[in-house]
């Protein structure tokens, strides 16, 4: 994270912070929290709301605001945190919906934002087309048919499926990407709870059989959704990599912590040279997925021309090497990490999570390839 | 001073006018550094010098040096803008590392009045180009291990002994050296660093052919080399404090505060072939496996800059140390690595052999990829920064060593050193 903060948004990440240690402790969610069907208490995310989880994406005209300015910095210091405390919540999904129905005009896309904002109601992304698709790929159509809509296919993993109020569908149609909004209880969506890798969050498999809505639940123009959801991809980079660096610094220092702490053969772990060396790499991963997450947040935050390219490359590095720093911190463990009453496990969980919602690491390289192939064609 | 100094937009619009009116484009010897031939290369030398002249000229030469000796007295983040604004155009790219940092940064810090104003005047208008004289045959990242010697004589010192490892020592001006001054103390307490001009009776530099053929890197032996007393640097044996600012600087090389070059992600040479080419000539531009390491690379390539930007940033509000530069430097090697071994992925068959005439775009991955531990030996081992990471940056306990406290003469040397 940043060096220097205002002292508004070190307010804003401290107040998160002390709310997220409160309310959600690993004690909590080792336990309690672990089998209960949304994995959290009634109220933790309106509450959350009301502390600008979801408001800083969205423009002041709308109902958000942010308070320094460039909201998906200040977002990123919120995401941050829920990584630090592998906190649950559908934030990143509600802030790129809440940020993709900022523009839309009236009716159920303000509706729908209105509810997101104070956090009565969660929205959840079903991305069945993406821009780093192959030729041929892509898990929902949509079609036009009369004045109608018609979305068929299934998304999995959709991120608080089974409790969205509100779907941002994106699938192929009219030769482009469309996007509509559609309300989870519309006739033909089936919504069905997956297991999955972390215990502090809950995913769905959502199926469109024929779901029909009218031609205005499209966001924008259909066929022609490509920049806005290029867009949307940005803000959960955003989100989705500062969560991982959070949950990174969490598994990292404890890591090193238990480095000086254990003995084995009457010496420190921290005084072994190979144990030294691979702490050593596993900090130049840390400072450089810092690094590029927080390049992430600004060129997002700013508009720049980059904003696309240093978001996947955010989205691909820490994706890869979240991951590889979490199990090196298992493995300096040794046993004890790979145990549940360990904390280590919830960030193993959401940093090996992380890197596989709005594009692996693979899709974003690709992404990232094909920006390249662009520019060198235009040069 | 600070009053007045001209905001950063000003001056930004102000370079960028002069920038756009007095730079060509940018050419490819600005970047590979290495000509074809020695000719070659002196003419790429004396338009380096002409350039940092036009630099000096135009008011934009040194602009983190004060004033009274030839700079602009101006900020880092004037200096970060003008590289901003330099990509695309040519620059004197032989004046970035090593001459003006570590060396003319040494020198700003640690110089006296009259080195100063002898040197930095020079060094800026590009009348100096400077080397640094540390490492020896006998031992690359022990730096504080060195044995050269300066044995007083008179006014004079008399330095004895061979440095390698020292680019460009073949045309450059001046030297800055580490000598060792007092073998009876530990091994930190008697070096000293002295300042010379390289050619002079008593150096006798050999050129050292690298794998690829190249042979800009060199090695000098030293034999009765007298050097005045007004040209030691610093207070006698107090060469390591100076020492661990050099090695910082060094470590800072391009992305030092004091050193004028293109900023940005743009920085490939343009006489390599991109990944995007190498892939394209392969025949494999649209395979997703092909995709992917493009996408790799180039992730790589903006993940080394944000991290040396993020360093730096963290340096200027003073929340980072000398040590945190290790981080940089393990980072880059690393990432470097990866990036020459893709490249050479790419390149596929046609990396292991090439015409004369394709021999730029084309051998380059091949050579590149000989030569790739290079980013991890230079300028101390990825092993040393390892250490370093590990025992001043995360707090762990030192390696043992073997000579700790002990007078240097008795330290265990191999048999190459003794």
């Amino acid at each position: 994270m940043w060096h220097t903060l205002t002292s508004e948004q070190e307010l804003l990440r401290d107040t998160t912070a002390r709310f997220l240690g409160d309310r959600v402790p690993l004690s909590r969610q080792r336990k309690e929290l672990r089998h209960d069907p949304v994995g959290f208490d009634p109220g933790y995310w309106k509450e959350g709301a009301e502390l600008g989880w979801t408001m800083l994406l969205v423009d002041e005209a709308h109902g958000g605001g942010s308070v320094s300015g460039r909201g998906a910095v200040d977002l990123a210091l919120i995401a941050h945190e829920f990584g630090r405390h592998a906190a649950p919540g559908p934030l990143v999904d509600c802030n790129v919906v809440a940020a993709a129905l900022s523009g839309a005009s009236a009716g159920m896309g303000q509706d729908a934002l209105g509810e997101i904002l104070t956090g009565q109601a969660i929205a959840a992304c079903c991305l069945g087309a993406a821009p780093w698709d192959l030729p041929g790929q892509g898990a929902l159509t949509i079609r036009r048919e009369g004045g109608d809509m018609v979305i068929d296919g299934t998304v999995r993993p959709v991120e608080s499926g089974a409790q969205a109020r509100w779907l941002l569908v994106t699938g192929r149609g009219d030769g482009g990407i469309t996007q509509v909004l559609v309300p989870a209880d519309a006739a033909g969506v089936v919504i069905r709870p997956l297991g999955s890798i972390d215990v502090t969050r809950r995913f769905a498999a959502v199926t469109f059989e024929g779901v029909r809505v009218s031609a205005d639940a499209v966001l924008g123009v259909p066929g022609e959704g490509a920049p806005a959801l290029a867009r949307q991809l940005q803000n959960a980079a955003v989100m989705l990599s500062a969560e991982a660096v959070g949950a990174m610094d969490a598994a990292f220092a404890m890591t090193l912590d238990w480095a000086f702490d254990r003995y084995t053969f009457g010496r420190a772990l921290a005084s072994y040279q190979a144990i030294k060396h691979r702490f050593a790499d596993l900090k130049s991963w840390l400072e450089a997925s810092h690094a590029v997450s927080d390049a992430a947040a600004e060129a997002v935050a700013d508009g720049a021309a980059s904003a696309m390219e240093v978001a996947s490359a955010a989205r691909a590095y820490v994706g890869e090497q979240g991951v590889e720093l979490a199990q090196d911190c298992v493995q300096l463990h040794g046993g004890i990490g790979v145990t549940y009453e360990h904390d280590l496990h919830f960030y193993l969980r959401r940093v090996t999570l992380n890197r596989l919602l709005h594009g692996t690491p693979a899709d974003h390289r690709r992404l990232i390839a094909a920006l390249q192939i662009e520019r060198e064609k235009a040069a | 001073m600070s009053d007045t100094m001209e905001s950063v937009e000003q001056f930004r619009q102000r370079a960028r006018e002069w920038i756009r009116a007095n730079l060509g484009p940018i050419q490819p010897w600005d970047i590979s550094q290495n000509c074809e031939n020695d000719e070659e290369e002196l003419r790429a030398v004396a338009r380096d010098r002409a350039l940092q002249r036009k630099l000096f000229d135009g008011g934009f030469a040194g602009l983190c040096f004060p004033r009274e000796y030839g700079g602009q007295g101006l900020s880092p983040e004037h200096q970060r803008a003008f590289n901003e604004e330099l990509v695309g155009h040519e620059f004197p790219s032989r004046f970035a590392v090593p001459t003006f940092s570590p060396c003319a940064s040494v020198l700003l810090e640690f110089g006296t009045e009259e080195q100063k104003a002898r040197h930095l005047p020079a060094i800026l208008k590009g009348d100096e180009v400077w080397v640094q004289m540390l490492s020896e045959p006998g031992g690359g990242s022990d730096v504080a291990g060195i044995t050269t010697s300066a044995v007083r004589d008179g006014d004079d010192w008399v330095i004895n002994g061979s440095k390698v490892w020292t680019s460009r020592a073949w045309w450059a001006d001046w030297g800055l050296i580490l000598a060792r001054t007092n073998w009876n103390v530990p091994k930190h307490q008697g070096l000293s660093v002295f300042i010379l001009p390289l050619h002079q009776p008593g150096i006798e530099i050999h050129r050292i052919e690298r794998l690829t053929g190249e042979t800009e890197a060199c090695q000098e032996f030293l034999t009765d080399v007298r050097v005045p007393d007004s040209d030691r640097v610093g207070e006698i044996d107090a060469g390591w404090t100076i020492g661990t600012r050099w090695m910082y600087h060094e470590r800072l090389g391009s992305n030092s505060p004091y050193v004028t070059r293109p900023e940005g992600y743009a920085s490939e040479s343009p006489t390599e072939a991109s990944t995007v080419a190498l892939a394209r000539r392969a025949g494999r531009l649209d395979d997703a496996a092909t995709r992917e390491l493009i996408g790799e690379s180039r992730m790589l390539e903006i993940v080394t800059h944000e991290l040396q930007r993020r360093l730096s940033s963290a340096a200027a509000s003073g929340k980072g140390n000398t040590d945190t530069s290790s981080v940089d430097r393990l980072f880059r090697a690393m990432a470097g690595v990866r990036r020459s071994t893709i490249a050479f992925e790419l390149a596929g068959a046609d990396a292991a052999a090439w015409t004369l005439e394709e021999e730029d775009g084309h051998g380059a991955p091949g050579m590149r990829f000989l030569m790739r531990q290079v980013s991890c030996i230079g300028g101390g081992t990825t092993e040393i920064a390892r250490n370093v990471i590990a025992e001043r940056v995360l707090g762990m306990p030192r390696e043992a060593s073997g000579d700790k406290g002990v007078p240097f003469r008795d330290v265990p040397r191999g048999a190459r050193r003794g």
